[in-house]
C-alpha cells in the first residue's frame, strides 16, 4: 500500500485565515465605493459607507479584523486523490486555534448547552469544513467568514407562500427574496449580499446559498434566466430604500447570486443566505508535485 | 455635531434628535446577550443575594448611572503586562436585547445604548421616559471603532467568554448616530414603514 502524502499546511492556512479576516476582497471594496458614490453627500448613508471604507483600509493596514464578529469559518477544500482529509482537518483546526490566539479571529464557538466559549474556535461542527475530491493535482481551499448578525436574518421559504402570493416559479422566488430583504432591514449590516438557493432540502439549501457568496460581486450567472432574475432582484431590492445600516438610502444590496439544487417533488425551498457588506472570503492554491507542496498562492 | 461626555446630563439627551452625529467620550460598559440576561435575572427582577453579584451590582450602579451600555462582543488582545487592548470592536445587533433593555435603562438610569439595527417599542418608550437615546454605531467598522477605545479599565463576567463579558472601557470621540431619540422618533420605524410601502408596490 502506498504511503499517504504528508505535508504541513498549518502556517499557510493561518495566513489564509488572516487574509480572510483582515482583507476585504477588491470586488467588494469596489462595490462599496460605487454605493458611496450614489448616496447623497453628507447623508447618514454616505457617512456610513465612508466609515466602512475607512475601516476596511485600516483593517488591511493593521492586519486586524474588519469586523469583530469573525463568524463561522467555512472551508471548502478541493483535494486530489491520495491526500488525507483527516490530516487536512487537523491542520485546519491548528490554524484556526492559532488565528484565534493571534486575535485574527474572535473566540466564537459556544457550547449550546452550557454556554461556555471553547476559547479557540473549535467545537462540535465548528469550524465548517466541506471536502471535495477532484481530478486536479493541487489543493484549493476557500474560506468564508460568516458573521452572526447576517446569519440571524438569513431565512428559508417554503413555496407556495400565500402571504406573498409566491408560487413555485421564478416569480415566486423573486417575491420571497425581496421579502427577506424587507424583513432584514438594516439588521444584517446592510448593504448586504444575497446568496440564494432554489431547491435542495433544508440543509443543502443553505449550503448552496452560502456557496453563491463565493462568486465575485459583478460576475454574471451563466444561466440567462437566473442572470436576469439576479439583476432584477438587485435593482428592486435597492428600490426599497433601506440603505446602509438601515439608515435609508439607495444602497441596500450589493449583489444577488442565485444557485440551484434538485429538490423533492413535495418541496420547493428558497433559501436566502444574507451576508453583510463584510463579505469576507479568501482562497488558497497549493500545487502538488510528487507529493510535495509547491509554492502556495492566495487570492 | 455633538460631543458628549459620560455621565450625560438629561438636558443634553433631550437636545438630541434622530439623525444627529455624536462623538462619545468617557467610560462605558459593553454588554450583550448573556450580560443582559444576567442583569435582569440577578439584579433587576430579583434582589442580588450572592456576595459577588452584590459587589458587581454596586460597581455597575456607579458606572451606569447617567452612563451608556454598548452592545458589543470585541476581539481583545492580552498584553504582556496583563492589561487588555481592544483590537476590533464594532456593535452587535441590538434587537435581541429588546425584551430586557427598557428595564435595564430604568434600573441603572442609563442615558444611552449603543448598538446597531435599532430597537423596538419598549426601548423607545423607555428612552422617552428616562430620558435616553439609542446611538447607532457603524456595523462591522470594528477596527475603526477600536481606535476610539483608549483604555480597557476592567472586565466583569469574563466567565461568559470574551464576546459576552462586560468590558469597562474609556472611549474618545466614539462616532455614533442618534437613530432613536427621547422625543419618540425612530429612524428605524420610518425606514421600515417606507420600505413596506415600496415592497407592496413591487409585488403588486
Amino acid at each position: 500500500m502506498n504511503k499517504p502524502i504528508q505535508f504541513d499546511l498549518s502556517d499557510a492556512l493561518l495566513e489564509l485565515v488572516r487574509r480572510a479576516a483582515t482583507v476585504l476582497p477588491e470586488d467588494m471594496v469596489a462595490a462599496l465605493e460605487r454605493g458611496r458614490a450614489q448616496e447623497e453627500p453628507g447623508s447618514a448613508a454616505e457617512q456610513a459607507l465612508a466609515a466602512i471604507l475607512k475601516n476596511v483600509e485600516m483593517a488591511r493596514e493593521n492586519s486586524t479584523p474588519i469586523c469583530q464578529d469573525t463568524g463561522t469559518p467555512i472551508f471548502e477544500v478541493h483535494y486530489p486523490f491520495g491526500v488525507s482529509t483527516r490530516m487536512l482537518t487537523d491542520q485546519i483546526h491548528e490554524a484556526v486555534a492559532q488565528a484565534t490566539a493571534k486575535a485574527y479571529l474572535r473566540p466564537n464557538a459556544v457550547d449550546s448547552l452550557t454556554g461556555k466559549n471553547s476559547g479557540n474556535n473549535l467545537g462540535i461542527e465548528f469550524p465548517t469544513i466541506h471536502f471535495h475530491e477532484w481530478e486536479e493535482n493541487r489543493i484549493f481551499i476557500t474560506l468564508q467568514l460568516k458573521g452572526g448578525g447576517s446569519e440571524n436574518v438569513s431565512t428559508q421559504y417554503k413555496l407556495p407562500n400565500a402571504r406573498l402570493g409566491a408560487g413555485r416559479d421564478l416569480e415566486g422566488v423573486r417575491r420571497v427574496v425581496l421579502d427577506a430583504v424587507l424583513q432584514a432591514q438594516g439588521k444584517g449590516c446592510a448593504p448586504g449580499v444575497l446568496g440564494v438557493a432554489i431547491g435542495g432540502d433544508r440543509g443543502t439549501g443553505y449550503i448552496v446559498a452560502k456557496k453563491q457568496l463565493l462568486r465575485k460581486i459583478d460576475d454574471v450567472n451563466p444561466n440567462p434566466e437566473l442572470a436576469a432574475l439576479e439583476e432584477r432582484i438587485l435593482e428592486e431590492a435597492n428600490e426599497l430604500g433601506i440603505g446602509p445600516m438601515g439608515f435609508g438610502g439607495k444602497t441596500t444590496v450589493l449583489g444577488v447570486k442565485v444557485g440551484v439544487a434538485h429538490r423533492l417533488p413535495a418541496s420547493y425551498f428558497v433559501t436566502i443566505a444574507y451576508m453583510c457588506w463584510a463579505n469576507r472570503r479568501a482562497e488558497m492554491n497549493v500545487p502538488l508535485q510528487d507529493g510535495q507542496v509547491m509554492e502556495v498562492s492566495y487570492a | 455635531m455633538h460631543r458628549l461626555t459620560v455621565p450625560i446630563p438629561d438636558e443634553e439627551i433631550r437636545a438630541l434628535h434622530v439623525g444627529d452625529t455624536v462623538y462619545l467620550n468617557g467610560v462605558i460598559v459593553t454588554g450583550r446577550d448573556a450580560a443582559h440576561k444576567y442583569m435582569i435575572e440577578h439584579f433587576i427582577r430579583n434582589e442580588p443575594t450572592d456576595p459577588e453579584d452584590i459587589a458587581l451590582h454596586e460597581k455597575l450602579k456607579v458606572l451606569l448611572n447617567g452612563g451608556v451600555i454598548y452592545h458589543c462582543g470585541p476581539v481583545v488582545r492580552k498584553n504582556d503586562d496583563g492589561s487588555w487592548s481592544f483590537v476590533a470592536a464594532g456593535p452587535t445587533t441590538s434587537i435581541r436585547e429588546e425584551v430586557y433593555e427598557a428595564e435595564v435603562i430604568k434600573h441603572f438610569n442609563l442615558k444611552g445604548v449603543i448598538g446597531k439595527g435599532g430597537m423596538g417599542k419598549n426601548t423607545l418608550k423607555a428612552c422617552m421616559e428616562q430620558p435616553a437615546v439609542y446611538f447607532h454605531a457603524i456595523g462591522g467598522a470594528a477596527t475603526l471603532i477600536a481606535q476610539s477605545v483608549k483604555e480597557v479599565i476592567d472586565v466583569y463576567k469574563l466567565d461568559f467568554g470574551v464576546p459576552e463579558a462586560m468590558w469597562v472601557i474609556r472611549v474618545e470621540d466614539f462616532p455614533v448616530v442618534v437613530t432613536m431619540d427621547s422625543h419618540g422618533q425612530s429612524i428605524h420605524d420610518k425606514v421600515q414603514a417606507e420600505s413596506e410601502e415600496r415592497f407592496k408596490q413591487l409585488i403588486g
